[in-house]
């Protein structure tokens, strides 16, 4: 009893005590300066963007994890699943070294077209994709796997192609999972600091989002900090109230 | 569609390593009831028929073979034991999803789904999701869904599993009409004896992933080889060496005492168990295997039958059958 009593201290007394020392009439003030809404908007545009694109990529990924038996099935789920347990700093490391402007592929590119991606709003999708990929990915999948596979089964016998099962059957069916993956990908994609300020440093405008904004504000301004902080928790908690039905209420995934 | 493309005759040798083995043949019209216990293959052969389980060899279906289609390709239609019916989609939908798959336009797609829905009579059922929908509604749905696409080849995997006894026998008698206007063949996978007798036209008796028996209904129920066929059709079948004794439950004679005379088939052992059969009580007896034999209530009481009594069984020479237990000498049907 006493350790899980503990367990809920430690997960919610920072949380109240962080609303407890916002100055909520500063909030208000925060809210209306310029760098917070570029910041936000510019969170919320980017997240938006990489949930998008983690679900063009994803599903597919997660169909070929989730129904399709071939070599390398197992490894390629272990690779899928490496940026989860990455720190994010190294993340923002190994993008440099991929798409920097003198890295593997970041070079060619740069060569090619003049376009680079650090220090971008581009850069900063990029990251946040590399971040919130695995957890679409493996959401998906889950999805797909419980949608059982009879119903494919069915499909094939009564006519349906693949891509014909896949897009009436299959998908339809892993809805839930493919909602609850893209709302994780989105919450992800809108708390991720350490590889985004690594790969695309810290531009208002262009490459600040909320979390780098916060931590630099933290450095001047510890009260701006506070109420900054207290907005992501609103976000946070919208979208814990967005899955309710999902993990607060029947608890599956 | 035209009528040529679903009649046509089934050549099928089939074989799944470790589960199933078998070699038979299919006219069109022809309805096979395929019996046999938990475990014979029953199911793998209607998944292997339909594109579900890998399999080899080849399963001709007038010039073509299945096994070298997709599951997608073939004119199979397949009746899922636990239904599987698409759960986002109403029973009209789930219906329709064949012939559009199959290119129908969506309009004609509804229309005959709409259209087997009536037939099978559950028209005003349409724009219910399958949760909706009773054990007996939802099967229904899952029969119009594997008829729509008027398929050559329809497997049924055990449709009355499951259902209440009064809706498995309307079901029975409705799904007797329309197998008799399907054109193609139909395998009926099914645990009951009446299935076997009231809607096949063969039956295939399987045991361990082979045919042990094949024959008319009549013939398999007359002369069972399998104990399960003859505990399904409520026959005593004996074997001794290549020869098959049968007898039914009615013809036995129960008594206390050794019976006087010269009587070959007599046996002796305890009672197991009495349950009610019909208007009589069946006894099962722990002699020669297990016996079952038929009594009427009235003998019953007067005798003392309960179980745990020891008895003697009778039965006078005239009241059996004897067949060979050799499989060769057993003729294929055809028309």
């Amino acid at each position: 009893m006493v350790p899980a009593v503990l367990a809920v201290l430690v997960l919610v007394v920072p949380l109240v005590a962080m609303v407890a020392q916002t100055d909520l009439l500063g909030l208000w003030d925060q809210l209306r300066s310029e760098p917070l809404r570029e910041a936000l908007w510019l969170s919320v545009l980017t997240s938006t963007v990489t949930m998008v694109i983690c679900l063009l990529l994803g599903l597919p990924l997660a169909w070929l994890l989730a129904k399709v038996d071939f070599a390398g099935r197992g490894l390629l789920r272990a690779l899928v699943t490496v940026p989860l347990v990455l720190p994010p700093v190294v993340a923002g490391i190994a993008l440099r070294a991929a798409f920097g402007r003198s890295g593997v592929l970041g070079e060619p590119l740069l060569d090619a077209t003049g376009f680079s991606f650090p220090y971008t709003t581009w850069g900063v999708i990029l990251a946040h994709t590399f971040v919130s990929l695995p957890f679409v990915v493996i959401s998906i999948e889950g999805g797909l796997r419980s949608a059982g596979s009879q119903y494919d089964a069915a499909a094939a016998t009564l006519g349906a192609s693949r891509w014909l099962a896949f897009r009436r059957v299959t998908v339809p069916l892993a809805l839930p999972g493919i909602a609850a993956g893209m709302v994780l990908g989105w919450a992800r994609s809108l708390g991720e600091f350490g590889a985004t300020i690594t790969f695309n440093g810290n531009y208002p405008g262009t490459t600040q989002t909320m979390p780098t904004l916060i931590y630099v504000t933290r450095q001047s301004d510890t009260d701006a900090a506070l109420s900054l902080s207290l907005v992501m928790l609103l976000i946070s908690i919208g979208v814990l109230v967005a899955l309710r039905d999902r993990w607060l209420g029947t608890g599956t995934t | 569609m035209s009528i040529t493309e679903n009649t046509a005759e089934l050549g099928a040798e089939l074989h799944v390593p470790g589960r199933l083995d078998v070699a038979f043949s299919a006219e069109p019209g022809d309805v096979i009831a395929v019996i046999g216990p938990n475990g014979a293959g029953k199911t793998t052969l209607v998944h292997a028929l339909a594109g579900l389980v890998p399999v080899t060899g080849s399963a001709r279906l007038g010039g073509l073979d299945l096994l070298q289609q997709s599951a997608q390709e073939r004119r199979v239609g397949l009746v899922f034991q636990d239904q599987v019916l698409f759960p986002h989609l109403s029973a009209l939908d789930n219906v329709a999803f064949g012939p559009r798959a199959r290119g129908a336009g969506k309009a004609e797609a509804r229309a005959d789904a709409r259209d087997w829905l009536e037939r099978l009579g559950i028209g005003g059922l349409a724009d219910r999701r399958p949760r909706q929908l009773s054990g007996g509604q939802a099967q229904r749905v899952a029969i119009a869904r594997a008829l729509v696409t008027e398929p050559a080849l329809l497997l049924l995997d055990e449709p009355f599993a499951g259902l209440d006894v009064g809706v498995a026998t309307a079901l029975r008698l409705e799904l007797r009409r329309h197998l008799t206007a399907h054109a193609g063949i139909t395998l009926l996978v099914t645990h009951h004896a009446l299935d076997a007798l009231t809607l096949a036209t063969r039956v295939l008796v399987l045991d361990e992933g082979r045919v042990v028996q094949e024959g008319t209904p009549e013939d398999v129920a007359a002369r069972p080889r399998t104990d399960h066929v003859a505990r399904l059709v409520g026959l005593n079948v004996l074997r001794e060496g290549d020869t098959f004794t049968a007898f039914s439950p009615t013809a036995v004679t129960v008594s206390l005492h050794q019976p006087d005379g010269s009587a070959r088939l007599r046996w002796r052992g305890p009672i197991l168990g009495v349950s009610p059969h019909g208007d009589a009580l069946r006894l099962l007896v722990d002699a020669d295997g297990q016996l079952i034999a038929d009594v009427t209530p009235a003998a019953a009481a007067e005798l003392g039958l309960s179980p745990g009594r020891e008895v003697w069984l009778t039965v006078k020479e005239t009241a059996v059958e004897r067949y060979s237990a050799l499989p060769a000498d057993e003729p294929r049907r055809r028309h």
